[in-house]
């Protein structure tokens, strides 16, 4: 039986509207992002949550690790409840959790060269540590992503798109957490690049023994890196289920369009 | 007769860094009422080549060779007479449809105004035509959404009105440029439902500029696989698709995952994309490519004709020897 290090009960994330006055008899004017949102995840397992422009999936994964507030509903991370956690408690937390985001160039800071980028975690969350130390632990988690170590004391321009994201990866990699947060890795990159990053991300899987959280609107990617598929319509859980049972036997009518609005690579199939 | 005939057109750019070759002896042709895919990843130059095609080059670049519409040279055309082509004959639709559409603009001003200046319609007419188009699109209430701003609009509906602008002369050709990458599955599907309908109706000629091979599949009876700025391979879909002679397309078919099938490890494409500032000597694929011999890097293949003259390509590997 493996563990589940991650479950989230009925998770809602409510969006206020900007309107600066009230009457006392009106209610505030909020957007439900997410509503009503359960699942688990196991050690080791990878969660594919997939949904068009606006669905929440993005809002879903911040609130995970409190980026944003949530409004009710309960998040027990290895058994523990971390919507009761004040900020210094949390902090602990996200040495466990980090995250992998969309544009890999944009969330590198341009004023800090790759070796600096890799060991901030590291330098924030542990600061005693020696630079030495480091420095060896940098270039060793260079390697496992696939960067040359000698690259260290470059800058982020000097890279391609999809070497920036394995500098995300590597960066999140560093503390070695339990699980990753991918959101939209590889959407950004050239086609002929995303097989490689994907590859890397289920080969360290494999090594570390990482859960994963894969946000996609790319279904079939999804398809390929999930063992859990959960489908989001307007901040609603629409189906949950295996990846395999799930597109090989979608049972709601949204995920059937969904996967029939995939264009498939075979001129026959017209 | 070719519709559109583009001859072994060369881009070159002046930049500081050095001369970029982005496009680099390219030939294609396209017939009355036929769609022409050009796939490749960003660098590849395909951009470059429908911007040579409208004449909206950037400065300082130079284009030689020609393109020919209906036996008409309009490369390197001055802007007056160019202006008769664009949207007349040939019309684009850009690749970001929230940026392509002015924020201060009704869309209404912004159809009108490509009749007016084009075809000198007045107003009144132009307000017609329009609305028309926005039918044709299939935007219901037309003539109420016409007085809208684009931020009304949702990504897809805007890329509807991008569309229904591309159409209101009447080009002959369409060129899209990447007109569903920013947009969701669900609404690329009815775009590219919508592009099949168009060309029916109205029997106009595509270029559709993509980098996902599904749907090219799909809508596209030739295709033109691009990289670094020289072809690698052109011809029909059904034989580029199901009996590819590179090992680039090869490579770009199998390294996109298929929803349809299963896989345990994706194949991969190593290396990265070219820089266009320091191309190989030969082809530019030689560093990335498995079945690399000694030519690939030093002499640049020559294209090929194959498959009775229907395909095109260019690699020094027999595809004989590739183990599909």
């Amino acid at each position: 039986m493996k563990n589940k290090i991650l479950s989230v009960h009925n998770i809602k994330v409510h969006f206020f509207s900007n309107k600066q006055f009230y009457f006392p008899w009106q209610k505030r004017e909020f957007i439900k992002a997410v509503d009503d949102v359960s699942f688990d995840l196991f050690e080791g397992e990878t969660l594919g949550i997939v949904g068009e422009t606006g669905c929440g999936k993005s809002s879903l994964a911040r609130a995970i690790i409190k980026m944003i507030p949530i409004a009710s509903g309960k998040i027990m991370w290895m058994g523990e409840d971390l919507s009761a956690y004040n900020k210094t408690k949390m902090q602990k937390i996200r040495r466990e959790i980090q995250m992998i985001f969309q544009d890999p160039l944009a969330s590198l800071n341009p004023r800090m060269n790759i070796g600096e980028i890799i060991a901030e975690p590291l330098r924030t969350h542990y600061p005693k540590i020696a630079k030495n130390i480091i420095k060896d632990q940098v270039k060793e988690m260079m390697k496992k992503v696939g960067l040359l170590p000698n690259l260290i004391n470059r800058y982020p321009h000097e890279f391609s798109g999809g070497q920036c994201q394995r500098i995300g990866i590597a960066r999140a990699l560093i503390l070695k957490p339990k699980l990753i947060i991918c959101d939209e890795p590889v959407s950004a990159l050239d086609v002929s690049i995303q097989a490689q990053v994907i590859n890397l991300l289920k080969d360290l899987q494999k090594d570390l023994k990482l859960s994963l959280i894969f946000i996609t609107h790319d279904l079939s990617i999804a398809k390929h890196i999930a063992d859990n598929i959960l489908v989001l319509y307007f901040g609603k859980t629409v189906e949950m289920g295996l990846s395999k049972e799930l597109f090989n036997n979608p049972r709601h009518s949204y995920t059937k369009k969904l996967i029939s609005s995939v264009p498939i690579p075979e001129p026959r199939l017209r | 007769m070719n519709l559109l005939e583009v001859n072994n057109l060369k881009i070159d750019f002046e930049t500081p860094e050095g001369l970029v070759k982005a496009v680099n002896d390219v030939s294609l042709n396209l017939a009355n009422n036929e769609s022409l895919a050009i796939v490749g990843e960003s660098g590849s130059g395909k951009t470059q080549l429908v911007f040579s095609i409208l004449g909206l080059l950037a400065k300082n670049a130079t284009a030689t060779g020609s393109i020919k519409y209906e036996d008409q040279e309009i490369l390197n055309l001055p802007d007056e007479r160019m202006n008769k082509i664009r949207s007349n004959k040939i019309s684009m639709i850009f690749q970001d449809p929230m940026t392509s559409l002015n924020p201060y603009m009704r869309i209404r001003d912004q159809m009108n105004e490509v009749l007016i200046h084009h075809q000198g319609k007045s107003n009144k007419d132009a307000t017609k035509q329009s609305i028309r188009m926005l039918e044709a699109v299939k935007i219901s209430d037309a003539k109420n959404r016409i007085n809208m701003y684009p931020h009304e609009f949702s990504g897809g509906m805007r890329q509807r009105v991008m569309i229904a602008i591309s159409l209101l002369c009447n080009p002959k050709i369409i060129i899209a440029d990447e007109p569903t990458t920013s947009l969701d599955v669900t609404v690329q599907a009815q775009i590219m439902e919508l592009f099949k309908d168009i060309q029916k109706e109205f029997q106009t000629s595509f270029i559709l500029i993509t980098h996902n091979m599904g749907i090219v599949a799909d809508t596209c009876l030739k295709t033109l696989v691009l990289y670094g700025g020289k072809v690698m391979e052109y011809g029909l879909t059904t034989d580029v698709f199901l009996k590819p002679t590179h090992p680039y397309t090869i490579g770009l078919l199998e390294t996109m995952p298929r929803i349809d099938r299963e896989y345990d490890v994706l194949k991969t494409i190593p290396g990265n994309p070219p820089n266009m500032l320091n191309l190989p000597e030969g082809c530019p694929f030689s560093n990335r490519c498995q079945y690399k011999i000694n030519d690939c890097s030093e002499l640049q293949p020559s294209i090929n004709t194959i498959n009775n003259q229907n395909q095109q390509r260019a690699c020094h590997v027999l595809p004989k020897e590739f183990n599909l």
